[in-house]
């Protein structure tokens, strides 16, 4: 990267200038990474979602394993993979995914189990075989809930995905790493700023998707009701 | 049209049926509620008709076929549902509610807003509702709709599991109202279900009144359970004023009027005076080439050569053919004159009735 922390008449501004394609690559990059993790993690996970919920005894094993993969530190993770799949892209992946399918299967679940009695047995009476009954009513009903889910896991994601770089798969955290290898503040700050302003609008931005999918569920009617992880303790950045 | 063959249901992990060997013949364009105290098995009884509960014995024919030997989907498509709480999806508007089951089973899109505009007009829903979702509509609306949906395909069979309870009596009684009237045109075979007598009695062509473990008590018309209830279970169901209840159930029609006094308003006071003496009355019902147009009593007439002379006082009610004794009776108690005076629907004087006449109805 150009420019350097030794050189104090260089301003802040002057530095993003002159670094901006660089940043935008990490951070495109960092969106890819997201956008691959949630992406897998959910098609993992809806099926799994949906089974669980079809046959609830496979609910609490389904949970049970996804819950231990959640709980592995982050970087444990990474370094548990080294030895199979080295400083690849796969390694950072499968450990984004992997803390994304318990939030999203969980939530899932959830908006299914929401759905109200009395519809389902309506539709049922009328004549909706059971697979209808998943695609026309339960889903876009468990709607609402299933996008809380991924919103969870995107922006926890986004927050994981700067771990990545310890491994050199690039994103924002390599400014961050970088700015505290060369003690240039700005760096530092300017990756950790661009990767929550990231997590906001990726949120905001989801959230208007599901408003514009699911224009029956005004606030009053069908709040939704998405399970929140509890929060991860000692996450290592850096 | 429907038909039960020694119906038994015993859910599992369960001693007592829920339903035991009941058999009922319901015919075709008939109305038959199924009434009695919680745990008497009406609903399950009714859910086993489009097999949303499997009977563990016995037979259930809809339009002579066996419902077991058909394919469930296929079935339920076929028999209009309705349930208490309505369960309309909630995201879907009101006319993609209605137009669910045509829908399903694959009608063109153009037949399927015409039976929606159709249903909407049927059920005085107005058109720009069309659009609206489930949340966004009144309790009664909700259950508009509701019927409306299950009528939808236009199945020969419907079933009702307490359509109109979640609403507040004056919305229930009039949706009843309106869906007599729209069965009358329809003529669809109907097993509705609740718990309240009252309703039963105004809703049905037959009662089938049932005991705690699906036991059949009685199965009669309305005005029979009440005239003749077959044993204590029934009598203690129908409750108190089992006499009004069956007048609300006779038509005045059906049991004819009296004689009463009447004069037309041009006769003379002798004329007035002779007819008021004929029944026993001091006052006279004043009418104008047959129509209605008042009373007036003995002294009003003091001193005047004709009847035309005085102002005839309006009756405050009264009744036509097509009410049922009930009013009639109501009419009487309420009128200063003790009758009630019966007239047509054109206002053509036919008779009146007295409580004597009304009671004998009942006793005999």
């Amino acid at each position: 990267m150009r420019g350097s922390s030794g050189v104090v008449a260089i301003s802040t501004w002057q530095w993003v200038v002159d670094n901006r394609a660089e940043i935008l690559r990490l951070l495109v990059q960092h969106i890819q990474l997201t956008a691959i993790a949630v992406g897998i993690g959910f098609v993992i996970s809806f099926p799994l979602a949906v089974l669980a919920y079809r046959h609830r005894a496979l609910y609490p094993p389904i949970t049970w394993i996804t819950g231990l993969l959640y709980t592995i530190p982050g970087l444990a993770l990474f370094v548990l993979l080294l030895p199979f799949t080295g400083l690849s892209i796969t390694t950072a992946e499968v450990g984004l995914v992997s803390y994304t399918l318990l939030i999203l299967i969980r939530n899932t679940v959830t908006g299914l189990r929401s759905v109200p009695e009395d519809v389902k047995e309506a539709a049922r009476g009328m004549g909706y075989t059971s697979r209808q009954m998943l695609w026309r009513v339960e889903l876009p009903l468990a709607l609402p809930a299933i996008v809380a889910g991924i919103r969870i896991a995107t922006v926890s994601t986004i927050g994981l995905v700067t771990v990545a770089a310890l491994i050199g798969r690039g994103g924002l955290g390599q400014l961050i790493l970088e700015g505290l290898n060369r003690l240039y503040n700005t760096e530092v700050l300017l990756g950790a700023l661009l990767s929550v302003t990231l997590a906001l609008v990726a949120d905001g931005a989801l959230l208007l998707g599901q408003r514009a999918l699911t224009p029956w569920a005004r606030e009053r009617t069908y709040r939704t009701r998405g399970w929140m992880p509890p929060r991860k303790a000692g996450f290592p950045v850096g | 049209m429907i038909s039960l063959e020694r119906v038994s249901k015993v859910f599992p992990g369960t001693s007592r049926p829920a339903v035991s060997e009941l058999s009922l013949e319901i015919a075709r364009g008939e109305t038959v509620v199924l009434v009695g105290p919680s745990g008497c098995g009406k609903t399950t009884t009714m859910r086993m008709i489009n097999r949303l509960i499997e009977p563990s014995s016995g037979a259930i024919l809809v339009d002579g076929k066996d419902v077991m030997r058909q394919d469930p989907v296929q079935l339920r498509r076929g028999i209009g549902y309705v349930i208490q709480s309505i369960g309309l999806l909630p995201h879907r508007t009101v006319a993609q509610n209605i137009a669910t089951v045509p829908k399903l089973a694959g009608w063109d899109d153009q037949r399927i807003r015409r039976r929606v505009d159709e249903l909407m007009d049927i059920f005085g829903l107005d058109r720009e509702m069309m659009d609206r979702y489930p949340s966004e509509l009144s309790g009664g609306q909700r259950q508009r709709v509701g019927v409306a949906r299950a009528l939808a395909a236009d199945p020969p069979v419907m079933l009702m599991d307490e359509p109109f309870a979640a609403v507040d009596p004056i919305v229930r009684a009039r949706l009843q109202d309106e869906f007599l009237d729209i069965q009358r045109r329809l003529r669809k075979t109907i097993v509705f279900v609740t718990h309240d007598i009252d309703e039963a009695i105004k809703m049905a062509d037959r009662i089938a009144m049932l005991n705690v473990g699906g036991i059949l008590e009685q199965y009669a018309s309305p005005e029979e359970i009440l005239r003749e209830p077959a044993n204590s279970f029934v009598q203690e169901f129908v409750g108190a004023e089992r006499g009004l209840k069956r007048l609300a159930l006779i038509k005045v029609a059906e049991i004819g009027v009296e004689e009463g006094p009447v004069v037309e308003r041009s006769a003379s006071t002798e004329e007035a005076l002779a007819a008021m003496k004929r029944f026993g009355m001091d006052w006279v019902t004043v009418v104008e080439g047959g129509r209605l147009l008042g009373w007036v009593d003995r002294a009003s007439l003091n001193g005047r050569a004709s009847v035309g002379e005085v102002a005839p006082r309006r009756f405050s009610a009264y009744v036509t053919a097509n009410s049922s004794l009930r009013q009639a009776l109501d009419s009487i108690i309420t009128s200063r004159t003790n009758v009630a005076v019966v007239a047509d629907d054109g206002d053509r004087y036919l008779g009146v009735l007295t409580v004597e006449r009304i009671s004998k109805e009942i006793v005999s």
